[in-house]
């Protein structure tokens, strides 16, 4: 298990806010926006891997676009290596782009229809200067074995290859520029389980061959607790519960996180097990509920929480819960 | 414990199959099959191959003037006839196509470029610099192309560059919608994505990224376009505006026709049919590409 304390912090995520705001539909109506991430903070340490987890819209992906500028946040910090990567200029983060890379999750979307695989690579080590001209060609052979592909597959065009060998090539594409943390934007959801499987253990090989650190984006709890070293969960804009991976998944604190765990299907049909089920729907991220977000469909919110948003406590070393009642809840 | 099987099953366990069908292929069986779309690349290829070779197909000199020979009706000297003042209509239409068609591609392709520029910018960065460059387009798009063109040449005067530029002009927010469309699709792909977040440069996402992508419907517009840009510009110099006589430009031709409608008519009919010929060639073939490089605009 990790120790968060002992090692060297590589990414710093301080009160990130993404704000996107919604078309006015009458002239004089107050601008509205949608708040997709509001004021989130995490830590993430060199060679770990971790997971954000929560249902559609919680703002999972929105995090990870906001933190490689992608999308340019409405406030909050994104300190990597010491430095505020929202502060730097243009060129400054154009530079500094090499060391984060992404791997998206639509294998079909995500490679350039018109150019070949040989084309794809280089073209990524020209722009960072990764690799000294000469060497591309070998490189590239290398990077193919390293992700599982024959070189053949270099003068091929994205249309001839399946969705597991297109996220093959996009994680060799990350990789040709040598990152050192790769955010993995529901990398594998949109592949078949036994391909998820593949690329998952390829993900886990590279990170011990190449010392990377992940930030997985998922929805999918199984694949998290297959990957992860520590979680955070998600809800609505928010943090609820970041924790290592055996302290989430065994003493889940959170009412949310444990909704979320119990829906996970157990590939037992004798074990009769526990199902949280929440009523209502996501409220709108437009207009959150005040207090703490979850109170319209946790089954044990009280007056202070409609009220009063929460603090994050720590009920555990590393394990952080936002929740009024965070303390009974892990003790119990 | 959990679902995912522990197999690292890598390497060349997943061997390639032979090389799919390529794009293009599928592209040339799909627009033969349409039959009125071959009619019009055939005709167009004509048309070319009359441009590039006029001075060996003409039998005279489109310009010289024979007035022992005018108005003479279609006969095995002059296929076409003489006009008034005695010139060979079918070599003055064999030089011609080369004014008419030549105005045509050059307003095209000066529309095509500020029209393509217009769009990627306005596409690709959004927000107010969208808002400003499209209210211009509207502004061009709701005068009607002729009246936009007339109010040019107005300006600049009449002749045959002026009338380039004026049709192109009214080519460019044609363009400019089209292309500021596609690169709005084309940017929310993730491979977009990717690029900016290996720290490409704007320049090179846009011109190496998104026009690639997006040069089916550009093809397509580009080829209608020129039809209409053959039309208009015949018909600025049917009113006088571009080419001037002598010239063999066909609406110039047609102009010159127009006094002898009833006693001479083949001097107007066939430049007139000259024009219709190409521009109707154009459009099925506008269409058949279409149909082939981009399916979803088809009605």
């Amino acid at each position: 298990m990790v120790n968060v304390q002992e090692q060297k912090v590589l990414l710093e995520v301080q009160n990130l806010k993404q704000y996107f705001s919604v078309k006015r539909e009458k002239l004089l109506q107050p601008k509205l926006s949608v708040k997709a991430v509001d004021d989130i903070s995490f830590t993430l340490c060199e060679g770990e891997t971790l997971s954000i987890v929560g249902e559609s819209g919680c703002g999972k992906s929105t995090t990870g676009r906001a933190i490689l500028r992608l999308d340019e946040p409405t406030a909050g910090k994104v300190v990597y290596n010491g430095k505020n990567i929202l502060d730097l200029s243009k060129k400054d983060l154009r530079t500094l782009r090499g060391e984060l890379q992404v791997i998206f999750q639509d294998p079909f979307a995500s490679l350039n229809p018109r150019q070949t695989i040989q084309q794809i690579l280089s073209e990524a080590m020209s722009i960072q200067n990764s690799v000294q001209k000469e060497l591309r060609k070998d490189r590239m052979r290398e990077l193919m074995h390293l992700v599982g592909l024959p070189e053949e597959a270099l003068s091929r065009h994205p249309h001839e290859f399946s969705g597991g060998q297109r996220q093959r090539i996009g994680i060799a594409r990350a990789l040709a520029v040598n990152p050192k943390l790769i955010i993995c934007d529901e990398a594998v959801s949109a592949l078949d389980v036994s391909i998820q499987a593949q690329i998952l253990n390829l993900l886990k090989r590279l990170q011990r061959q190449l010392n990377l650190t992940f930030l997985f984006i998922s929805h999918d709890l199984s694949v998290v607790r297959h990957i992860s070293d520590r979680v955070m969960v998600m809800y609505l804009g928010k943090v609820v519960e970041i924790a290592p991976k055996h302290a989430l998944f065994n003493q889940p604190t959170h009412p949310y996180t444990r909704a979320l765990l119990s829906s996970i299907p157990v590939p037992n049909p004798k074990v009769q097990k526990e199902r949280i089920l929440l009523s209502g729907d996501v409220p709108s991220p437009i207009n959150p509920p005040s207090g703490c977000r979850f109170h319209t469909r946790c089954p044990f919110a009280t007056e202070l929480c409609s009220s009063k948003e929460p603090e994050t406590v720590e009920v555990q070393n590393g394990h952080h819960v936002a929740c009024h009642y965070a303390n009974d809840f892990f003790s119990a | 414990m959990t679902t995912i099987q522990k197999t690292d099953t890598l390497a060349v366990t997943q061997v390639l199959g032979a090389p799919k069908e390529s794009a293009w292929r599928n592209f040339i069986s799909q627009f033969f099959r349409n039959k009125a779309a071959v009619v019009g690349a055939i005709i167009i290829a004509f048309y070319i191959f009359i441009a590039t070779f006029a001075p060996l197909l003409a039998p005279y000199d489109p310009y010289e003037i024979q007035l022992e020979n005018k108005l003479q009706s279609p006969s095995l000297e002059h296929w076409m006839g003489t006009d008034d003042k005695g010139r060979d209509i079918l070599s003055r239409i064999l030089y011609g196509s080369r004014l008419s068609m030549g105005v045509g591609f050059a307003a095209v392709a000066f529309g095509a470029f500020f029209g393509i520029l217009f769009g990627l910018i306005a596409g690709y960065y959004g927000k107010w610099v969208d808002s400003v460059i499209m209210r211009c387009m509207d502004v061009l798009l709701a005068f009607p192309g002729i009246l936009l063109a007339l109010a040019i040449i107005s300006a600049l005067g009449p002749g045959m560059i002026n009338v380039t530029i004026a049709v192109g002009a009214f080519s460019v927010p044609l363009f400019a919608r089209i292309v500021r469309g596609s690169t709005l699709e084309v940017k929310q792909l993730e491979y977009v994505d990717a690029i900016r977040s290996l720290g490409a440069k704007d320049s090179t996402i846009i011109f190496r990224h998104i026009l690639p992508n997006i040069l089916s419907p550009i093809i397509v517009q580009g080829t209608l376009r020129i039809a209409t840009a053959i039309l208009s510009a015949a018909g600025l110099s049917f009113l006088g505006l571009g080419a001037q006589p002598p010239s063999s430009e066909w609406g110039t031709m047609l102009s010159g026709g127009r006094d002898f409608l009833f006693s001479a008519p083949y001097i107007a009919i066939f430049p007139g049919m000259a024009i219709a010929i190409l521009v109707l060639g154009l459009n099925i073939f506008g269409d058949g590409l279409r149909d082939a490089l981009d399916p979803r605009m088809k009605n």
